[in-house]
C-alpha cells in the first residue's frame, strides 16, 4: 500500500509539484522581502512618525489585520482593475496581485513586531545618541533599529512561516503554485489523498527550511545580551 | 584661537548658561540657573534628590530644552532651535549618565567608535585607532571586544567616558557617574575623573561623593528645589565655623556614608 502510494506520488504528483514549487518560491521570496522592508518602515513610522502619518500607518495595519486575506487578494485581482484614476487603471496579473496582497498583509503584521522592538529600546540610549550629536535619523538608523530588529527577529520569523502557508491562497486567484497544482492533480487523477498528502509534505519541508534559515540568521546576528531563551 | 583669548588662559570661559528655566507642567524644576565653566575647572553640583541637578545638566545640552535662558559655548550663543548648530554643539559637550546608557548592540570598541564614523565621518580605521586610544586611556583596551552585557558597571561607565572623550569635547557634563555602582567599583570611575581633572578637562559633575570632589572641585554648586542656593570653593563652604546649607547637607551625607567632612 505504501509502496503503491510512493510510486504514484513520485510518478504522477511530484513532477507537477516540483514545477509548482518554483512558482511558490517566486511568490514567497519577494513577498517576504517586500513585506519585511515595508514592515520595518511602517513600524518605524508608527513609533517615530509625525502624528498624521502615524495615524495613516495605524489605519493601514488595522485594515490589513482586520480583513480576511482572501478578500484582500480578490480586491487586488478582481476589483483593482475597475478603479480608474484619470482614465488609468492598474491591472495586475494573478502573480503580481498575490505578491502585492501577501507583502502588504505580511508587512502589517511585521510592523507590529518591529514596533514592539523599537519601543523596547531604553530611552537612555536614545539620549546618549543625541548627546553625541546624532540627528534623529542617525539615532534610529545606528542605535535603535539594529537593536529593535534583533528583538523583533523571532516574531518576524514566525510571520515568514505563516506567509509560506498562506501563500497557498494564491491558488484561489488562479496562480498554479503548490496548492493549485495539487488540486489539479487530485481532480485529474481522482487520487486526492496522494495529491494533498504529498503537497502537505512539500509545505512541511519549506517551513522546516525557513525555520532552519531563521535560526541561522538569529545565531549570526546574536550578541551577548540579546540572546533569547531556546525552547 | 586668537591671541586675546589665548592670553586669558586659565580664566577663559568655555560654557556659560544664564537664567535657565524649566517647568514640567506646574512643577517649576529649574529656576534661573546661571553658571560659568572656565577652562580646566571642575564644578560639582550637589544637593538633595529632586533638586534639579539632572534637569540642569540636560538643559545644558538641550536634551531637555529649557523654557527660557541662554547658553554660550566659547563665547558663541547656542540657539536650541537651529538643528544643525545644535547637533554640532552636542558633539563638543560630552555627557556621562548615571546608568551609562551604552549601546547594547555594540562592543566597547563599537560604542566608542560609532559617533566617530557616523557623526564625525571619520574612516573606520582612523576611528578604530582613536577609539582604542580612548579605551586605553580609561584602562579598558583589553576589553574592547566585549559587549555591555559582559562588562561590570564600573567598566561600562569607563567605556561611556571613553565614548564621550573620543569626540574631543570642550566640556564634560557628568550626572552622578558613580551612583549606580557597587561601592567597590566607584573607585575605578573616580580615578578616571581625577585623571581628567588633572589633565585639564573642563567638567561639571553632579555627585554625592563629597570627600572625593572636595579635593578636586574648584567650586561646589548647591541646588535645592530647582535653584542654585550657594556656590563657592569647597574650602570656603565647608570651613570650620562656616554656617552654610552646603555644609549641613554634606555633614548629613557623610553621616550616612561614615566619611568625615
Ligand atoms: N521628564 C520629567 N517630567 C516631569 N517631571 C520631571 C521630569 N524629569 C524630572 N522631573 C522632576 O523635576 C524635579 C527635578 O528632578 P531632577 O532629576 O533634575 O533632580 P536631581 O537633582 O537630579 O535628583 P537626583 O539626585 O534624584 O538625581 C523632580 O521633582 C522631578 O520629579
Ligand atoms: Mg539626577
Amino acid at each position: 500500500m505504501l509502496e503503491e502510494y510512493w510510486l504514484f506520488a513520485s510518478e504522477r504528483v511530484m513532477p507537477g509539484l516540483n514545477a509548482a514549487l518554483l512558482v511558490s518560491a517566486r511568490l514567497i521570496v519577494p513577498s517576504a522581502l517586500y513585506g519585511a522592508l515595508l514592515g520595518v518602515i511602517t513600524g518605524a513610522i508608527r513609533v517615530y512618525g509625525p502624528k498624521p502619518v502615524r495615524r495613516v500607518a495605524d489605519a493601514y495595519v488595522s485594515l490589513f489585520r482586520g480583513t480576511p486575506l482572501v478578500v484582500q487578494l480578490y480586491f487586488w485581482y478582481f476589483a483593482l482593475p475597475y478603479i480608474r484614476v484619470g482614465g488609468f487603471a492598474i491591472v495586475l496579473d494573478a502573480m503580481q496581485a498575490s505578491i502585492l496582497g501577501f507583502a502588504l498583509c505580511s508587512a502589517a503584521y511585521q510592523s507590529e513586531y518591529i514596533r514592539g522592538g523599537l519601543l523596547s529600546i531604553r530611552s537612555g540610549q536614545i539620549k546618549a545618541a543625541r548627546a553625541l550629536g546624532m540627528n534623529p535619523m542617525q539615532t534610529v538608523l545606528h542605535v535603535v533599529l539594529p537593536q529593535a530588529v534583533r528583538r523583533a527577529l523571532p516574531g518576524c520569523g514566525n510571520e515568514v512561516v505563516y506567509l509560506i502557508k498562506y501563500s497557498s491562497l494564491a491558488s484561489i486567484i488562479t496562480v498554479n503554485e503548490l496548492t493549485g497544482t495539487a488540486r489539479s492533480i487530485a481532480k485529474a487523477t481522482f487520487r486526492p489523498i496522494e495529491a494533498y498528502a504529498t503537497v502537505a509534505v512539500y509545505y512541511l519541508l519549506l517551513v522546516t527550511l525557513a525555520v532552519w534559515l531563521l535560526r541561522w540568521l538569529e545565531d549570526r546576528m546574536s550578541i551577548p545580551g540579546f540572546e533569547r531563551p531556546r525552547d | 584661537m586668537s591671541v586675546a583669548s589665548q592670553a586669558k588662559g586659565q580664566n577663559q570661559e568655555i560654557l556659560r548658561v544664564e537664567k535657565l528655566n524649566k517647568s514640567f507642567g506646574t512643577n517649576h524644576v529649574l529656576k534661573d540657573a546661571t553658571l560659568t565653566l572656565r577652562k580646566g575647572e571642575l564644578k560639582v553640583l550637589i544637593g538633595p534628590s529632586g533638586g534639579g541637578k539632572s534637569t540642569l545638566l540636560q538643559c545644558m545640552n538641550f536634551l531637555i530644552p529649557p523654557d527660557s535662558g541662554r547658553i554660550w559655548l566659547d563665547g558663541v550663543e547656542i540657539l536650541g532651535h537651529k538643528k544643525r548648530e545644535l547637533y554640532a554643539y552636542r558633539q563638543q559637550v560630552g555627557m556621562i549618565f548615571q546608568d551609562f546608557n551604552l549601546f547594547d548592540h555594540l562592543s566597547a570598541l563599537g560604542n566608542v567608535r560609532i559617533a566617530l564614523t557616523r557623526v564625525r565621518g571619520m574612516s573606520r580605521k582612523d576611528a578604530t585607532d582613536r577609539a582604542m586610544a580612548e579605551l586605553d586611556r580609561v584602562g579598558l583596551a583589553a576589553k574592547a571586544g566585549l559587549y555591555p552585557a559582559q562588562l561590570s558597571g564600573g567598566q561600562k561607565q569607563r567605556v561611556s567616558i571613553a565614548r564621550a572623550l573620543a569626540m574631543d569635547p570642550k566640556v564634560l557634563l557628568l550626572d552622578e557617574p558613580t551612583s549606580a555602582l557597587d561601592p567597590e567599583l566607584i573607585g575605578e570611575v573616580l580615578a578616571v575623573v581625577k585623571d581628567l581633572a588633572t589633565a585639564g578637562m573642563t567638567m561639571i559633575m553632579a555627585t554625592h561623593q563629597i570627600t572625593f570632589s572636595a579635593q578636586l572641585a574648584s567650586e561646589f554648586v548647591f541646588m535645592e528645589q530647582g535653584a542654585i542656593i550657594e556656590h563657592d570653593s569647597p574650602a570656603a563652604l565647608l570651613a570650620p565655623g562656616a554656617c552654610t546649607r552646603t555644609k549641613a547637607f554634606c555633614a548629613k551625607i557623610n553621616e550616612l556614608t561614615g566619611e568625615p567632612v
